[in-house]
């Protein structure tokens, strides 16, 4: 029962931190629409979140609920991947890190709806409809910033390429039991990795961006060892549960 | 066209909106008229937007993930009435790119409550229950105004608006109920939300300049005092229901009007907010301009790239003929 409660955290953790990144920009998007979009897409997946936890905890049996998850723990109890950690330096970053998480979450929740396990199946079959809507949104833009202006290409380049070192770790099978592969009842990731780089790898072109150099990856978010932007925000993500612990709202 | 002619069409005109017709963005319409709709639905609209940005300061700070996701759906919402209000109002020959440039220009006004600042989690259930509570009162006559884009803008923003007050409302009572720190978190949001959520209301209606004339375009039904007085009598009982105090030592009930009376309202106070000097009156709008800002190139490459494919498809419908 470990192995699967932390099998789940290393999937809704991604969704916790992308989705409260998201929050972040609330009220300050380039345009009414984008602005509307962005919370959108941030309230999907703290919905998520909210579907994987309540299952973590019920497993976990120890009388723990959604948010003693995602509000107590210290920062390298978290399991997210680097990417949806990155800071949202500026729109070219936002529409990158999300087409470069949603390409993978997709090809991810395609297979979770198959899983051995009939609750993260389910969960799966709920969430891949939310997040081809995300694809679509975040494909969309890298192409219209691709293929737009000279500054937006560049901006747009600019992002893709300082976001690419994070993008092998979504593959890494760290936190992934093999009992719960060979149940089915976890996601093989490996065998995603080459659908994912050529749909990548053809967005990129149609929006006229060059592929980044493949040679040098950083990992480190699914052990718990995150880059010094987590810190930060999770300070803010914990900061009513630190300081008025114990009580409910 | 004859000074005589003019005075026809808006006998008419007037005549159609006393039989509760609904006036169409292509009928004719008096340019007064045109401009005071422009102007209070542009400022309707813009109070969505700015409004976004006090909520928006507490939701990666809030408690819990339902309370998370509750305010994040809110301010979309928000957004969406900001979206369709400023459509209304686009109806009326005027583009979206001057309205925001009256607003970021100061040159249009939104809603004063929006200068104070979001202190604690507290103030987002006391923004649900007073400002969106007072903007209900202020809103719900708007259903049945004359004209038909804006009645129809504000069915909706009216529905959503009752949910959103209903939600601050349960927010605070889970407060009230809850620890001392709670309790007392909800007590200072009262105290600092009361007197600005009366201030919604406007100047009393001796001071109100557009009164007159609203009422009879039925962008008003009621008086500034009149509505105000509707809010202390609708509220003071949900505030016994929380168990706090309205900061009011003014404030008893008056059998004989059968209304409460209440204290005299700070309108030094107000009138500083209205003219730009409110707690947060600068960083709202340098937030709205600087989000505006920032997003010119992402604007600009929408457009170029909009073009592009526009005329791809010219090329090719082209080549196929």
């Amino acid at each position: 029962m470990d192995n699967l409660y932390n099998y789940i955290l290393t999937i809704a953790d991604n969704c916790l931190i992308l989705g409260q990144r998201l929050g972040e920009l609330c009220g300050h998007g380039p345009s009414l629409e984008t602005d509307i979009a962005v919370t959108n897409i941030s309230l999907d997946l703290i919905g998520q979140t909210r579907s994987y936890y309540q299952y973590a905890a019920e497993i976990e049996g120890k009388g723990r609920t959604e948010d003693d998850i995602a509000f107590l723990r210290l920062e390298k109890e978290y399991k997210n991947c680097l990417l949806v950690e990155q800071p949202n330096e500026h729109f070219g970053y936002v529409i990158g890190r999300q087409y470069l998480w949603d390409t993978y979450h997709y090809l991810f929740l395609s297979e979770l709806q198959g899983s051995a396990d009939e609750i993260l199946a389910a969960i799966a079959k709920k969430a891949i409809k939310e997040v081809s809507y995300h694809k679509r949104f975040s494909g969309d833009w890298v192409k219209r910033l691709g293929d737009g202006t000279n500054e937006s290409r560049g901006k747009m380049q600019e992002a893709i390429c300082d976001l690419w070192p994070y993008v092998d770790e979504l593959f890494d099978m760290t936190g992934v039991g093999t009992d719960l592969i060979e149940n089915r009842v976890a996601v093989d990731l490996s065998a995603l990795k080459e659908a994912y780089y050529e749909q990548v790898f053809e967005l990129l072109s149609e929006a006229t961006l060059d592929v980044p150099e493949r040679k040098y990856f950083i990992y480190g978010g699914k052990k718990g060892v995150h880059s010094e932007h987590l810190g930060y925000l999770l300070t803010d993500l914990q900061y009513m549960q630190r300081a008025y612990p114990n009580m409910e709202w | 066209m004859s000074e005589n002619e003019v005075k026809n069409l808006e006998d008419i005109f007037e005549a159609r909106i006393a039989r509760d017709e609904k006036i169409e963005p292509k009928d004719w319409m008096p340019e007064k008229y045109r401009k005071t709709h422009i102007r209070q639905i542009s400022q309707h609209a813009h109070s969505e937007i700015v409004g976004m940005l006090p909520e928006g300061n507490w939701i990666t700070r809030a408690p819990s993930l339902r309370r998370k996701a509750a305010l994040l759906a809110k301010v979309q919402d928000e957004a969406g009435h900001g979206l369709y209000l400023y459509s209304a109002c686009e109806t009326l020959g005027i583009s979206r790119e001057e309205l925001y440039d009256q607003l970021h220009t100061g040159k249009a006004k939104y809603s004063s409550i929006f200068n104070y600042p979001t202190l604690t989690w507290a103030d987002m259930g006391a923004i649900g229950w007073l400002v969106d509570g007072a903007a209900i009162i202020n809103q719900v006559p708007l259903c049945n105004t004359s004209y038909g884009p804006y009645a129809r803008a504000m069915v909706r923003v009216c529905k959503e608006e009752s949910f959103h007050q209903r939600q601050g409302f349960e927010s605070l009572l889970k407060l009230c109920k809850g620890t001392p720190a709670q309790k007392e978190m909800a007590q200072d949001a009262l105290n600092r939300w009361w007197w600005p959520s009366l201030m919604m209301f406007g100047p009393t209606d001796d001071e109100s300049t557009h009164t007159e004339q609203s009422m009879k375009w039925k962008l008003k039904r009621k008086t500034n005092d009149e509505l105000r007085q509707q809010f202390v009598d609708q509220t003071v009982p949900q505030a016994e229901i929380l168990g706090i105090n309205i900061p009011d030592p003014d404030l008893k009930w008056n059998a004989e009007r059968k209304h409460y009376d209440f204290g005299e309202i700070n309108w030094d106070e107000f009138w500083q907010v209205v003219k730009g000097h409110g707690p947060c009156n600068k960083k709202r709008i340098k937030d709205r301009v600087g989000a505006w800002e920032r997003g010119a190139w992402v604007r600009d490459a929408a457009l170029a790239y909009s073009d592009k494919k526009e005329l791809g498809e010219q090329t090719e419908s082209k080549i196929a003929s």
